[in-house]
């Protein structure tokens, strides 16, 4: 990446691994539990964060001079409940089918709190530029989880990736289902997304100590 | 760069902020409105269209397939040979059933109830089409189901505004509403509605006669929200269809 310096290529690469919002920082929880039954609602949100972190993060990086710091927290929430609605809205008057897809989303980037902790902790205090990219980092960070717990959910939940019955028939008993087995219907319910990303933090710690806290 | 801290700077700053992003907002929402408005009338019309089977799915079972939007006018205009708007038992004349917002109609007393019919003509086969407006777990849903007229299901359409997606947002999936096709609202001469059920072993749903469709995995609130707008809302216009056919 020629493009890019060491120190910029960091913003990108370490919210994906070392310092990944959900399983490190333990932030965007919420959605992260909620929308993941479906691998395609993981991916929907995932892009959405993607563009509303990264210009948002310019937008407040641009304004970081002129915000009061009493109401800073205000400021953040109107810039993205801003960004979100433009989108919403656009999208509602030139791609209408696309915007009922989203629509359910845009009250749950909204209040992602990646959002408003990368808005507080990075881009108040840097420039545009880096801030884009911390934006596109830790929204690609984020996305990662999304995508994988979204994956292992739908397919033993629903026995489907994307909608494709990936493992046979449930109902027609063909395919994985001719051996009796049945799909977890617990896999669609939140707790198992939180005890799917408890098992992703395993992993990521066993395998990297040092990211294990000293009590 | 000026003092960021001082009050009067933080109220100047949060004033100019309302009026500036504000303003943004205004002018576009203003911009937009005849695009959305649009957008929202031939979305009805479509899923009033659907309900009644004139749809573009073909023999793929996966997805809904509305009519195109260029089509969707003429088409109205054909399938749709008259439309009615009940009140308290009697038709109300001077009223456009599609103006009708069942959001708000939702909101008034069963007297007071408008209660908008759609009569389409397919093949020579009359569908009675009934919009429906209910609450889901988080928000509101609504539908659009289509009888013959011997008040069997012929199409059913459903939305939503925010159910969870993957569990309750499943209702506008093909494979939720198709399981209402062929299912019959009455149970012998008394009306049953239909009910979204758990465990009614019948997951192919092979049994029309009993009144109930296969619940969804995980969305036991938005399935009874389902059952209870059906049962509500059909329960009012059977008097009016019976008058009608």
């Amino acid at each position: 990446m020629g493009l890019l310096s060491k120190k910029d290529q960091k913003l990108i690469l370490d919210p994906l691994a070392d310092d990944n919002p959900i399983t490190i920082q333990v932030l965007g929880i919420c959605s992260a539990l909620a929308i993941t039954a479906q691998l395609k609602a993981s991916i929907v949100m995932a892009v959405s964060v993607i563009f509303v972190l990264g210009i948002g993060n310019v937008v407040i990086s641009l304004m970081r001079n002129i915000i009061p710091s009493k109401i800073r927290i205000i400021v953040q929430l109107v810039v993205v409940a801003t960004l979100v609605i433009i989108v919403d809205q656009v999208l509602k008057a030139y791609a209408y089918t696309l915007s009922k897809e989203l629509s359910v989303f845009v009250g749950l980037i909204i209040t992602n709190c990646i959002i408003m902790g990368r808005f507080e902790a990075f881009a108040l205090g840097n420039g545009p530029w880096r801030s884009f990219l911390d934006g596109i980092g830790n929204a690609l960070g984020y996305g990662v989880i999304l995508i994988i717990v979204g994956f292992f959910r739908e397919l033993f939940g629903s026995g489907t990736l994307l909608g494709f019955k990936v493992l046979g028939d449930p109902i027609e008993k063909t395919g994985l289902y001719a051996t009796g087995y049945e799909n977890n219907g617990f896999m669609l319910l939140s707790p198992m997304a939180l005890i799917v990303v408890g098992l992703i933090i395993w992993v990521q710690r066993s395998r990297n100590k040092a990211l294990i806290e000293e009590n | 760069m000026a003092n960021t801290d001082g009050n009067g700077y933080t109220i100047g700053f949060a004033t100019v902020m309302v009026f500036v992003v504000g303003g943004i907002l205004a002018a576009l929402a203003t911009g937009l409105k005849p695009a959305i408005k649009e957008n929202e009338r031939f979305e009805k019309q479509q899923s009033i269209l659907y309900a009644m089977g004139v749809h573009e799915n073909g023999d793929d079972t996966g997805s809904v397939n509305f009519i195109a939007t260029d089509k969707v006018e003429e088409a109205y205009t054909n399938y749709i040979k008259e439309s009615f708007v009940f009140q308290n038992g009697k038709v109300l004349e001077g009223e456009d059933a599609f103006k009708i917002d069942m959001k708000k109609q939702s909101k008034t007393p069963k007297s007071e109830r408008k209660l908008p019919l759609f009569v389409g003509e397919r093949d020579g086969k009359k569908f009675y089409v009934i919009p429906m407006y209910g609450k889901g777990l988080w928000d509101a849903i609504w539908g659009y189901v289509a009888l013959d007229d011997k008040l069997i299901v012929q199409g059913a359409i459903f939305d939503h505004k925010g159910e969870t997606p993957g569990l309750g947002a499943n209702i506008k999936e093909r494979y939720f509403m198709d399981d209402f096709l062929g299912e019959q609202i009455m149970n012998g001469n008394k009306y049953a509605g239909i009910t979204v059920a758990k465990g009614n072993n019948d997951p192919k749903n092979e049994t029309k006669d009993d009144n109930e469709v296969d619940a969804l995995a995980g969305a036991t609130i938005t399935g009874d929200g389902v059952t209870a707008m059906f049962k509500s809302t059909l329960k009012s216009y059977i008097p009016h269809i019976q008058n009608l056919k």
